[in-house]
């Protein structure tokens, strides 16, 4: 009884170890899998866990621009291109490089190196996490950043444009197919 | 262990095995997808600062790199396919040609 109500008071501390452990073995799992559909899930398992982080530590816009932007849009396009090649390219199925014992003895001083940076880092000046509402994001954003908005909505614009002029030579009546495509179904 | 200093360690856990993934897969679709898990590590650490620090900028920057991972996404598919239809394979040592 006592450990259920110590549970139910620290829910969100328990909850974030728990997505942190669930994103971890996302990412591992992208290493270990072979086949791009199973790493492509892992690593939309590891892109969920981190918005249930980002729920909980308060940051609910990016929680939902995380599962909307990336898991909704960038994830799935990925996905639909997966399953547009799989079946025709056996090298789907190739694993590792030959740089796998340098790699990992890298990634270990690289990562030994950071866990020691960041258990230093000094917190104890900051009482909690702060949490920041819709309405802070949004005046900050539109009165501060709006500029910077349009830039990127602008660099947005130009890869969907660069998309376009990279595949309108090789395939020069994809655009004319999909009307065809839509006549038909219409 | 604070809450901060956990989430700042997960975040370079989950940077450190997109690198890793990045180096060691030969598949580019695998790549790709691993370098985005490493955006999302480096996105974590913001979001953390950003709170640490009580500045809604660091929120800000992680909303613009959201953006900036579609658009690159986005023009990295494309050349992908035309990769493939060139040499019918998504192994990245079939293309040792293209280096200069």
């Amino acid at each position: 009884m006592q450990f259920l109500e110590n549970l139910l008071n620290n829910l969100d501390n328990f909850l974030i170890v728990v997505f942190a452990i669930g994103a971890l073995m996302g990412g591992i799992m992208m290493l270990i899998l072979r086949d791009p559909m199973d790493v492509a899930i892992s690593l939309v398992s590891a892109m969920m866990f981190l918005a249930g982080i980002y729920g909980l530590i308060e940051v609910h816009f990016i929680a939902a621009f995380q599962v909307l932007i990336y898991v909704g849009a960038v994830m799935v396009f990925m996905i639909f291109i997966i399953m547009l090649l799989s079946n025709c390219d056996k090298s789907m199925m190739n694993k590792y490089s030959p740089m796998l014992p340098y790699t990992l003895t890298i990634s270990m001083m690289f990562f030994i190196c950071f866990f020691i940076l960041f258990t230093k880092i000094d917190i104890t000046h900051i009482n909690r996490l702060t949490s920041f509402s819709v309405s802070d994001f949004s005046k900050v954003f539109m009165r501060e950043y709006w500029f910077q908005f349009i830039l990127v909505a602008v660099l947005l614009l130009e890869s969907v444009v660069a998309t376009i002029t990279i595949l309108k030579p090789q395939f020069p009546n994809i655009l004319d197919n999909l009307d065809t495509a839509e006549v038909k179904n219409g | 262990m604070d809450k901060a200093n956990g989430l700042l360690i997960l975040a370079m856990t989950l940077f450190t095995i997109g690198l890793t993934g990045v180096i060691i897969r030969k598949n580019m679709l695998i790549i790709l997808m691993s370098a985005e898990l490493m955006l999302n590590g480096v996105n974590l650490s913001l979001v953390i600062f950003a709170q640490m620090q009580e500045v809604v900028a660091g929120a800000v920057l992680v909303f613009m790199a959201f953006v900036v991972a579609a658009a690159e996404i986005a023009v990295a598919i494309p050349i992908v396919l035309l990769l493939f239809q060139k040499k019918n394979s998504l192994d990245i040592n079939e293309y040792s040609d293209l280096k200069g």
